[in-house]
């Protein structure tokens, strides 16, 4: 094929379905799909999205790479499961929007300061720091994303929560000193690494 | 494989709808012998239950009346009705068939003259309206019922309406001793012409079928167009009794549906289309129809039937399959869903909903003989043997026209077996 011809088919080579295909977990269905609508209709918050399932995977099928993966709309997604138990052709809806959202996360194109993906990542780290969710400082460190004046406005607001919960010994004020941990952190920290490291071979990302 | 012997040149047909009355007819008019049994009280099955037929939106009686008129100038064919098959045994060319036959209380006296209906009180739904309409417990299934005799409803045996309608009979046509029984038939060949039953509407919970009074099934939707029907041909919805002018269908209601039923039914589209007629003809340019679609699938030549209804101004196609259905405080159905063209959120509401309801093989649930080839949904594809096969919508989800055109095929497949097999046995 000259260059001519290949510049000429290159529209055609639908290459951003191939690399979800390969690399978004669950990315297979997508071409499953037969645009029957019923996932977006039955969506709860389906009218709060930028784009509807159903849209996503034509968009993908479209070659929308950069549109799909900087969408905010697998990061709404509630894990209700109405999509996946309607789904005419049991795609697996939920775990594909998960799917784009791990993928686009990854690739550095998820949307900045979506307010469920900073929950997400905040707990992420907090989570992977000791293998134990530190409550006080993950909630700390959700008044403060928005800085520090915000931050002081939500603690003051929450306050009353706060002093409850510590009552009823739910809170532990001394947790803000390190905290509770796992048993073998060391060990913990390796184990997330390794699977880190499968995990990027699989996806075929290996050093 | 051995050559089996024949030692009978009937043919069996197992189901008296149309499919199974061309089975039985076009091999007796060849000049074999055939029985047909059915396991309702008349012949005529789903057919004789339907408004009008596609594409020449002709009357089914007309059909039905033609084939009955074969039935009774044939002596070929013997009729065997309340009749249904349990057991099968022996082989291609000599099969053992069990039959049980259940009582219908009248004799071949009846001259349906209808005083017994009129004499008895207790009243059941009618079966031969989807259950729309209650009919006497002492009923005619319908206009074009085959053998025309009426039927006492086993719920009133040994009660006082039983004996009202007995004594109301002026023929002596009225026996209630009659009992169930079991008969034995030595037959060829069977045809297998069970037909197909509706998918359960109830079982697409997001629908509402059975919650919503107003949302019905399209066979439902048939006996509301009919004359003879519940409502006398006027389209009023079951919940007030209102004329329901803007009508919404919903496609694969079940077909095409890995929850449901995997397969397209194929003919619920021009069902659908057709039904936007009836429409048009009950209300003319102030009915409404809209058509709530995945993709339209028009069967073959029937395309053009497809392009007269998008032409219609009344008809309306939303490509999109409706996610939910909720209802107003007034009883009208409101369709959610978002469609494809274009990702339009809509919550729409109509006066009336009609789920065009996917066809599965009458047979589902019930044991078949081994040697019958069964596909992933559960319909005849044939017999390892090849003594046995289906006929119509048994084998695959057909309309009538398609349906008389297999089980013309199966009749000669029979034909061929019990053929065969008497060469074998040097019978001429």
């Amino acid at each position: 094929m000259n260059d001519f011809n290949k510049q000429a088919v290159a529209p055609y080579h639908n290459n951003f379905l191939r690399e979800v295909e390969e690399r978004v977990e669950d990315g297979e269905w997508v071409k499953m799909c037969m645009q029957c609508g019923v996932c977006a209709g039955s969506c709860p918050l389906g009218n709060a999205w930028q784009h509807t399932p159903q849209k996503l995977f034509m968009m993908i099928r479209a070659g929308k790479r950069e549109e799909v993966l900087s969408s905010d709309s697998m990061w709404m997604c509630t894990s209700c499961y109405n999509c996946i138990v309607r789904c005419p052709r049991k795609l697996p809806i939920t775990h594909i929007m998960h799917g784009l959202a791990h993928y686009a996360h990854r690739q550095g194109m998820a949307p900045k300061g979506q307010p469920t993906r900073e929950i997400a990542r905040l707990f992420w780290n907090n989570l992977a720091k000791t293998g134990r969710v530190n409550e006080l400082k993950f909630s700390l460190a959700m008044y403060f994303k928005d800085g520090f004046v915000q931050g002081i406005k939500n603690s003051l607001a929450m306050q009353g929560v706060g002093i409850g919960l510590i009552k009823a010994k739910r809170l532990n004020p001394m947790e803000i000193l390190g905290g509770h941990k796992c048993k073998d952190k060391a060990g913990f920290r390796k184990m997330i690494a390794k699977a880190r490291e499968i995990e990027e071979r699989k996806l075929g990302n290996a050093s | 494989m051995s050559p089996s012997i024949a030692t009978n040149q009937t043919i069996l047909v197992v189901g008296g709808g149309i499919s199974g009355m061309t089975a039985a007819l076009e091999a007796a008019e060849c000049g074999k012998q055939a029985i047909l049994v059915e396991r309702n009280a008349t012949l005529g099955g789903r057919t004789a239950l339907m408004s009008r037929y596609f594409p020449k939106m002709c009357h089914p009686t007309c059909g039905l009346e033609i084939n009955l008129r074969r039935l009774k100038g044939n002596r070929n064919v013997r009729v065997m009705t309340l009749a249904e098959v349990s057991n099968v045994a022996g082989q291609r060319g000599d099969y053992t068939v069990t039959l049980k036959l259940t009582p219908r209380y009248v004799n071949t006296n009846c001259t349906a003259c209808g005083a017994c209906a009129a004499a008895v009180e207790a009243e059941i739904p009618n079966p031969y309206e989807y259950g729309l309409s209650k009919t006497r417990a002492a009923y005619l299934p319908h206009s074009m019922a085959y053998p025309m005799h009426y039927v006492l409803d086993p719920s009133i045996i040994g009660t006082a309406d039983a004996e009202k309608a007995r004594a109301a009979c002026k023929y002596d046509a009225i026996d209630l001793d009659m009992q169930a029984e079991t008969v034995e038939l030595k037959v060829g060949a069977i045809v297998w012409a069970t037909g197909w039953k509706p998918y359960d509407a109830a079982k697409i919970q997001p629908y509402g079928y059975g919650r919503f009074a107003n949302v019905i099934t399209s066979l439902e939707f048939e006996r509301l167009a009919d004359p003879h029907g519940p409502t006398g041909g006027k389209l009023l919805r079951p919940s007030d009794g209102n004329e329901a002018k803007d009508i919404a269908f919903i496609q694969c209601a079940g077909s095409r549906d890995e929850n449901h039923l995997r397969h397209c039914s194929r003919v619920c589209c021009m069902a659908s289309l057709k039904q936007t007629h009836y429409v048009r003809e009950a209300h003319g340019d102030s009915g409404k129809s809209t058509i709530y679609y995945i993709d339209i699938r028009v069967i073959d030549r029937l395309e053009d039937f497809y392009q007269k209804a998008q032409q219609d101004a009344t008809v309306s196609f939303v490509k999109s399959k409706v996610a939910k259905i909720a209802e107003d405080k007034d009883g009208n159905p409101v369709l959610h869903g978002v469609d494809t063209e274009g990702y339009h959120r809509y919550a729409t509401t109509h006066d009336l909903v009609v789920l065009a309801v996917g066809m599965e093989p009458e047979t589902n649930g019930i044991k078949l003989p081994d040697d019958l080839l069964l596909d992933s949904s559960g319909f005849i594809e044939g017999s390892l043997s090849e003594g046995m096969c289906g006929a119509g919508a048994a084998t695959s989800p057909l309309d009538v026209n398609r349906s008389v055109q297999s089980a013309t095929a199966a009749a000669l497949r029979a034909i061929q077996v019990v053929h065969k097999t008497s060469a074998a046995e040097g019978v001429k």
